[in-house]
């Protein structure tokens, strides 16, 4: 006997469509489903294009159901192909080319269209949306051939393309009908820190400004605004809004108004045929972000699988900017309106603004720039409508300012299980609390790698924690003890004393003894244990190869396509005609694809083939310049006095010596040092690991600065008047942050971990702990060798490592 | 499917591989990735990462009989080829054995993908 399975049609196979599908698959198996979708992509996380446009992520990262998941749950997926109608009397599906598919039940999400402005000259080429992966690659491929960029539209979708583009390298303005950026989101205040903010990051404004028409031939050439001035432009992005796509359900007789008009339980006005996300109008709302698909998604899945279910009463909305760097958050009402009691907390020197709107007592309200961190909590009592009481008050608002002091200890208890805890990827409470409490799950590790929470963003990270708090209770102390990794409850401290106190001297034995789950450890304990047994025994430990990463056990850089960059030290950034002609011919002999200028001041020979490093190195017979590995990478220097009109102190002789003296120590991560020969500043030592600035009288040293993931300016450390003493406190700091952070720990956190005035303590008013430190790195020192010279010396290791064993029959 | 004898070539000693550090050879035109792990068996994999943007596999770092893949930290089984979760895929692996020191890889054109 074959049961009859429901058809179900969706029509649109992004996020919304897609999250209620894995809802119904959840639930029930009687479904046949087929999906269209007009994008010629499977389902991907639309609201991470903006990593895409800013080079963090790539599109294949933002793929959330590949072709294979479709197979796996029996779904017939069509990629670019657009429904046209619903046939109500015939019960089908009719797709643009005509074909005709028979249907039980429908599911229209199909999302929205950007809002194109109704002024002339907006459909010249080289004007686009900010909507689908198309237009992503269009800004990218602009970036390659033109200079100068509008976006017009300052709200988020705006401000994070016109991010996009200045970091592709264009000429960017942001032209924006309101005085205030995000007006929608941010009040006044938050609005014009924002643009202050992102000024500094680059981007121009043209604000209280109408755009009356697209200039150019063929193609956009630039904006005329309503007061007849004009902004050149060979590229504009249309960021102003978007428009819920309702065709298909016009075509059909469905009743539309903005949106898709849906009730309750999402079911539009033609029998059969459901509706959610930006395509929808709930209760005269149409909503443009991603939480609410999610709850609509949900309530749709229970309602057709006939699961009992609470009705959708529309969702309470959130909007964070996704720009690194720039954090800002709002929720709910949070513009100043009658009714209002406004609690508002403005830092002007730490830069953050922090206001929550209550109406009679009850939270309706936030909105936070500069420091979101309790973006999470917020958002929960709002949703709980919860009231603002004296404790309340203490833990949000703090003595301090923007919440410095008391912390918080307010539970989850009062969440429902439908709420969405991970809005990137659609996970509720009850999903959590399901997983912890059935699965005997203990950490936010195992709730990600279970249920996805946490895994994109990481904006639920707090949440999720507060949720495994409350399920766990007192059991949460010990169970939410997270070692270095999986393998083990303990942490860089304990692990550093057992190996000391029992004398363990090879990772396999430290996991032995000290219990690992996984007895020969993962990719993140073996090689941060690796490094504290040479750091604790750096005369006696033998380095482990099959250990390190691959970078630093090929000490070369991988590139995705398996060849490698080789980086010939220079120190201080100085060269030699004689080098730079050898590093010329290898690279011609090696057929070398790219020969790049480093940031850091040295060439870069990227594309090399793995069996030809030795080669390479053996024919350079240049010391490596480590640009793999968790040590000294490059010391950056500017001219200085031995040249610069203005430089006060010899910057190359420096940096060059600190380099030679530095160079192969292994340490907790990459590390980068700048000498500068005047407060000028040009080798930039404010974003180094150690900065060092020559004035009249001696050095200024600055330390825990860092240019990467998270930027941090670097904290004046202190002043020297001489050589010795520059070199001494600088192999003292270096020594310190070897034997005291964890593995992977820049000194960006270290210093904030550690605290600038205890770091200070030890190594500038204390001379004993100072000259024992100068001490210890200087034995450390000692064992260092050059690895492309040792590799070269070791046939053995060589021809086993680096050559392609040829099998012939 | 069983492997007649033919189907296995000798590809080099087993003190050609250290342990814990792939070598990758290359066999009917295929880029195989060997691993001799600690409890000295030996394992054969494609050298090609299951992650959609590829990459080799042979430089990961082994634990027991898993790899976790260079580029982009994907945990997999050696004997079975399986991404472990969350990340999932499979990646082809081949047949091995043992005789007096030798290693013995098997391919045909079953077997290669």
């Amino acid at each position: 006997m074959t049961t009859y399975r429901e058809k179900l049609v969706v029509i649109g196979n992004g996020m919304a469509g897609i999250s209620a599908v894995e809802q119904i698959l959840k639930l029930t198996t009687k479904f046949d489903i087929t999906v269209f979708g007009s994008e010629p992509h499977p389902n991907y996380n639309r609201i991470m294009l903006s990593y895409v446009l800013e080079g963090s992520k790539t599109i294949d990262d933002i793929v959330l159901n590949d072709l294979q998941w479709y197979q796996d749950n029996g779904i017939t997926l069509h990629i670019g192909t657009t429904v046209t109608k619903i046939d109500e009397q015939a019960k089908e599906v009719v797709t643009a080319d005509g074909v005709r598919v028979p249907y039980d039940k429908v599911l229209i999400a199909t999302g929205s269209n950007s809002f194109i402005l109704p002024v002339p000259g907006s459909d010249k080429e080289g004007v686009v949306g900010f909507r689908d992966i198309a237009d992503c690659n269009q800004m990218l491929q602009a970036a390659k051939t033109y200079q100068k960029a509008a976006v017009i539209g300052g709200g988020l979708l705006g401000l994070e393309a016109a991010k996009g583009l200045v970091q592709l390298g264009m000429d960017v303005t942001v032209v924006h009908l309101m005085e205030d950026l995000m007006e929608r989101q941010l009040d006044h205040q938050a609005s014009s820190m924002l643009q202050a903010e992102l000024e500094r990051q680059g981007i121009k404004f043209k604000m209280g400004a109408q755009t009356a028409e697209l200039l150019g031939d063929e193609r956009v050439s630039g904006l005329r605004f309503a007061d007849d001035s004009v902004l050149e432009a060979e590229f504009v992005v249309m960021a102003v809004g978007i428009k819920p796509n309702i065709a298909v359900a016009k075509e059909s007789g469905i009743m539309v108004n903005r949106g898709i008009v849906v009730n309750d339980y999402m079911q539009t006005s033609m029998e059969g045929v459901y509706s959610v996300g930006e395509c929808t109008e709930h209760r005269g709302t149409c909503y443009g972000l991603v939480a609410p698909l999610f709850e609509q998604g949900m309530i749709l899945a229970k309602h057709i699988c006939g699961v009992e279910t609470a009705p959708y009463e529309g969702s309470v909305v959130s909007t964070k900017l996704k720009i690194s760097g720039v954090d800002v958050f709002s929720t709910g009402e949070f513009i100043d309106g009658p009714g209002h009691m406004i609690i508002a907390n403005k830092d002007e020197w730490k830069q953050t603004y922090k206001k929550i709107l209550l109406r009679e007592k009850v939270m309706v309200g936030a909105v936070l720039f500069g420091d979101i961190s309790d973006s999470a909590e917020l958002q929960k009592l709002i949703k709980q409508k919860a009231e603002m009481t004296d404790e309340l008050y203490e833990s949000l608002m703090g003595s301090g300012c923007c919440g410095g002091a008391g912390k918080k200890s307010t539970s989850v208890e009062n969440m429902s299980n439908e709420e969405i805890v991970c809005g990137c990827n659609g996970v509720t409470k009850g999903t959590i609390v399901d997983v912890i409490t059935n699965q005997g799950l203990t950490t936010i590790d195992e709730i990600k790698a279970c249920t996805g929470a946490t895994r994109s963003c990481g904006g639920c990270k707090p949440i999720v924690e507060q949720i495994l708090q409350y399920v766990l209770g007192d059991g949460f102390k010990t169970a939410a003890k997270q070692g270095i990794c999986g393998c083990t409850t303990m942490g860089r401290d304990e692990i550093v004393a057992e190996i000391k106190a029992k004398g363990l001297q090879t990772t396999k034995e430290v996991m032995n003894v000290l219990g690992w789950s996984q007895p020969e450890g993962c990719s993140k304990c073996r090689p941060a244990v690796n490094y504290y047994l040479g750091m604790i025994y750096p005369d006696s430990h033998e380095d482990e190869k099959e250990s390190r990463f691959v970078n630093e056990r090929m000490s070369a850089n991988i590139q995705k396509d398996g060849t490698y960059t080789v980086i010939p030290r220079m120190y201080g950034g100085v060269t030699t005609p004689e080098e730079l002609k050898k590093i010329a011919d290898v690279s011609l002999k090696y057929d070398v694809k790219v020969v790049k200028v480093t940031g850091g001041q040295r060439l870069d020979l990227i594309g090399v083939k793995k069996e030809d490093l030795p080669k390479v190195w053996q024919e350079l017979d240049m010391p490596s310049g480590y640009g793999y590995a968790k040590s000294l990478r490059t010391v950056k220097t500017c001219v200085g006095s031995q040249f610069c009109r203005f430089g006060t102190q010899d910057s190359m002789g420096m940096g060059a010596l600190l380099e030679r003296k530095f160079e192969r120590l292994d340490l907790p991560a990459k590390f980068k040092m700048a000498v500068n020969g005047c407060p000028r500043n040009c080798a930039e030592s404010c974003t180094k690991d150690i900065g060092i600035v020559g004035n009249d009288g001696g050095w200024e040293i600055f330390i825990g600065g860092n240019g990467g993931i998270k930027a941090r300016l670097a904290d004046s450390f202190c002043k020297v008047k001489t050589d010795e003493e520059l070199i001494d406190i600088c192999s003292a700091i270096i020594q310190h942050y070897r034997e005291t952070g964890n593995y992977l720990e820049r000194t960006s956190e270290w210093v904030e971990r550690i605290g600038l005035e205890e770091i200070k303590a030890v190594i500038v008013d204390n001379m004993d702990s100072r000259k024992q430190l100068v001490n210890r790195i200087e034995f450390a020192l000692q064992q260092v060798e050059d690895p492309w010279k040792k590799m070269l010396s070791d046939d053995k290791s060589r021809n086993r490592m680096f050559h392609r064993l040829e099998v012939s029959h | 499917m069983s492997l007649s004898n033919e189907a296995f070539y000798p590809v080099g000693s087993l003190d050609q591989f250290m342990i814990q550090v792939g070598r990758v050879i290359e066999l009917n035109g295929l880029q195989i990735a060997v691993f001799r792990t600690s409890d000295g068996n030996v394992f054969a994999i494609r050298n090609q990462s299951p992650h959609p943007k590829g990459g080799p596999l042979a430089e990961g770092i082994v634990s027991g009989h898993y790899l976790y893949d260079p580029l982009y930290d994907w945990k997999i089984d050696l004997e079975t080829g399986n991404v472990q979760a969350p990340d999932n895929g499979r990646v082809q692996t081949y047949p091995v054995r043992l005789e007096d020191g030798q290693v013995w890889v098997a391919t045909s054109e079953f077997l290669a993908v």
